[in-house]
């Protein structure tokens, strides 16, 4: 018989085996961000050439593992437990197979022990890449492709929930919109650990001797039909976060769920091409080939993005002018909950995923303009728009609402919190901005020295590169002291926050149901669908100052677009 | 009444769309559709465009070919790097291993030449600096860049692609003359 409890402050039910695995997840996620926080503090101060902390060799397996441990561990354990709220808590269901559910953990688990153990073990400092020829420890790859088979699972455990709630009629109409986004991430999932499985399986075999040679174009192009999937993940589960947040601080709804759905089928039908992106100056593949994948044939999936831009903050501010903001254009928006972590750190990761990976993105995955950006400091800049302040940041946003409601546990240090949001995405905005000043002059991303000590020939950059680089460096420190804000605040939460009733113990931090008394054998309420609105749709913009600050995005992205092939035009002629 | 229930109406499909999402919407949609073809037309009117020029080979075969180079068209050394002078509008060889790129390579201003790129071992990134043009140098793919060098000068050719621990010390040169 399945149980479930009510969260008694927001109405929420949780199935007690779900709960459980949301926890663990979520543990395993944090633990993840830690040790992917300590080697990004290790990681800017080398690059940092005042300081220029580690030496070589373990300057290469600190990189290496931060990539691992942040882009895949931190933000993949997170997900699964973002795809058994969006199921089994958003739909009042039990979780199906809670079995496959551990099964999914365990192997996750190990598969992420075991990736770490072979990186530290010292032989494995291949970049998160691992480009074939160059080859890694068999544990390496082995350890990823457990992790992978976890997450898949993972997914199938959230479809077979969906249909479990469709079966038992826990809810009433349509799945919630949040769920349809899970439901997106959850799909691309599916494709992009195909993907992985394509190339990394081989490449496993490769690396013990039963497979002897690995085509090093061949590795590019299918590990980035996941590397770069992967990211697409990421972009549909924050994005169902940004309205879960608009929803659950504002009582926001969907400006139109048409609108919103589509665009998220829009994600489904183009990301997956996005492993163009990385293709654009190597041999190989012809120019057509680029040029309708790295657009996502037209820009359809940027599209996408532009219409969630515009429907997110647009459902917040037609929220808020519900009740009774409505002076100028923006007293909706100055008199939002500043001071709420849920709310601030959505807010900056919507802004910086617009305005800083979004744009950098489409900037440098234009098939000529990616030829003065390719592997330059540029691309990490890029994606720690997209995965630090946007995703990472919708991630913390949300773990700041799950303290009290999943765990029962008051949050300590309800002034450092409030902060935490503003030190993490500014320091990481000032590293993410100077690395791209810094790219643009040509720095090396994955690379130890700026200065090629030892090398025969040398080559000085300007010292303005110099001063970019220490300028971002010292940005980046400021991120990871925002970063263990963070974490000093959730765990603090979890082992010294006050209890609240039902109250949780250490143990339950960790996954452990609560007393038995919490939970019920009794079904769930059947979920009503959400109260009809008002007739607003008439002549006049429900949302006028989110369109303007629509407009102001289009405008920076167009002036920046045109910047980068002005650049582009002042290089050597190439053809 | 949220994005976290299901939607008020059953069918919410035939719910008529605002007007400001209609708007940007076309505005979004016209923005990408001009992103789109800014790429071919830069094909036809841009100075910039790579010619996927690219053949498969082998490190025997491709080392073979940068050697003919430098013995046909050597013209110096430096720090024990072969400088090639190779004629304006010739096939111009260049290799990147661990951890070298070899050979220094002297053009002229305003020349053509057809550069070749491949790698002997693992994957190289050619990135000449301070002009700023990067390339993926993959080991058996022979790349061909038809390059005009249009500034004269000393560049380096930094190695901007992972290749092991001595990775910052692979750096090229390429002299562009008057």
């Amino acid at each position: 018989m399945a149980q479930f409890r009510t969260c008694p402050d927001t109405g929420l039910y949780f199935h007690k085996s779900a709960e459980s695995l949301i926890k663990a997840n979520a543990v395993a996620a944090a633990v993840a961000l830690l040790v992917a926080g300590v080697l990004g503090l290790l990681v800017v101060l080398t690059r940092w050439q005042a300081v220029h902390l580690l030496p070589a060799d373990q300057f290469y397996m600190a990189l290496t593992a931060h990539g691992i441990d942040a882009l895949i561990f931190w933000i993949i354990f997170f997900e699964m437990a973002v795809l058994y709220v969006a199921s089994s808590v958003l739909l009042r269901s039990r979780l199906a197979t809670p079995f496959w559910g551990w099964v999914q953990f365990v192997l996750m688990l190990v598969g992420a022990i075991m990736t770490n153990w072979a990186i530290f073990q010292g032989n494995s400092s291949v970049m998160m890449t691992s480009y074939a020829p160059m080859q890694a420890a068999p544990h390496f790859y082995l350890g990823l492709i457990l992790f992978a088979v976890g997450a898949l699972i993972g997914c199938f455990v959230f479809f077979g929930t969906l249909v479990v709630a469709k079966q038992e009629k826990t809810y009433d109409g349509s799945i919630p919109l949040v769920t349809f986004g899970a439901v997106t991430a959850a799909i691309i999932a599916v494709f992009t650990i195909a993907s992985g499985a394509i190339i990394l399986v081989p490449t496993f075999f490769w690396s013990i001797g039963y497979i002897s040679h690995i085509d090093a174009e061949m590795y590019r192009i299918v590990w980035w039909g996941m590397g770069h999937s992967s990211q697409q993940i990421n972009v549909a589960a924050h994005v169902a976060i940004w309205y879960l947040i608009a929803g659950l601080v504002f009582g926001a709804r969907p400006m139109s769920e048409k609108v919103s759905r589509s665009a998220y089928l829009l994600y489904i039908l183009f990301l997956q091409l996005a492993c163009a992106h990385h293709i654009l100056v190597d041999p190989g593949v012809s120019a057509e080939w680029k040029v309708f994948n790295t657009s996502y044939a037209m820009y359809l999936a940027v599209l996408a993005s532009m219409i969630h831009g515009l429907t997110v903050p647009g459902s917040i501010e037609v929220a808020q002018r519900a009740k009774g903001f409505n002076n100028g254009l923006f007293e909706w928006l100055r008199k939002a909950p500043w001071d709420n972590p849920v709310f601030s750190s959505m807010f900056i990761s919507l802004v910086t995923f617009g305005f800083l990976g979004g744009i950098t993105g489409v900037v440098m995955g234009t098939e000529q303009i990616n030829l003065i950006i390719h592997n330059t400091i540029y691309v990490p800049a890029h994606f720690h728009a997209t995965v630090v302040t946007g995703t990472t940041m919708a991630f913390m946003g949300v773990t700041f609402f799950l303290i009290p409601v999943l765990f029962r546990r008051q949050m300590i240090l309800p002034g450092l919190a409030k902060l935490q949001p503003y030190i993490f995405g500014g320091g990481m905005t000032i590293l993410i901005l100077f690395m791209l000043g810094a790219g643009t002059l040509g720095v090396s991303r994955r690379h130890w020295d700026m200065d090629f000590t030892g090398a025969a020939l040398g080559f000085d950059y300007p010292g303005m590169a110099y001063t970019l680089m220490g300028i971002g460096a010292f940005g980046g420190v400021i991120g990871v002291v925002g970063g263990a804000a963070f974490l000093l605040i959730t765990v603090g939460s979890l082992l010294f926050g006050k209890k609240l009733e039902p109250s949780a113990g250490l143990l339950q931090s960790f996954g452990v149901p609560l007393a038995a008394s919490c939970y019920t054998d009794e079904r769930p309420a059947i979920l009503p669908r959400a109260a009809a609105a008002e007739g607003h749709h008439g002549s006049s913009f429900e949302a006028p100052g989110t369109f303007v600050l629509a407009l102001v995005l289009l405008v920076t992205f167009v002036v920046y677009y045109f910047i980068n092939w002005k650049y582009l035009a002042s290089v050597w002629q190439l053809s | 009444m949220t994005s976290f229930m299901p939607p008020a109406e059953r069918i919410w499909w035939k719910v008529p769309v605002g007007r400001e999402e209609i708007v940007w919407i076309l505005i979004a949609l016209t923005w990408c559709l001009i992103m789109f073809f800014m790429m071919p037309y830069w094909h036809i009117y841009g100075k910039q465009n790579l010619s996927n020029e690219a053949y498969q080979t082998t490190p025997a075969k491709y080392g073979a070919k940068v050697q003919e180079g430098i013995d046909q068209h050597k013209v110096g050394e430096e720090a024990g790097v072969p400088i090639v002078h190779p004629p304006a509008g010739s096939d111009v060889y260049m290799l990147g291993r661990l951890w070298q790129w070899w050979p220094i390579l002297e053009l002229e201003k305003d020349k053509t030449y057809r550069l070749h790129l491949s790698s002997m071992d693992w994957q190289h990134g050619f990135s000449v600096q301070p002009i700023n043009i990067n390339m993926q140098v993959v080991p058996g793919y022979e790349m061909v860049l038809t390059v005009t060098p249009d500034q004269a000068g000393e560049y380096g050719v930094v190695c901007n692609e992972y290749c092991g621990i001595g990775h910052h010390t692979m750096v090229g040169k390429i002299y562009v003359k008057e």
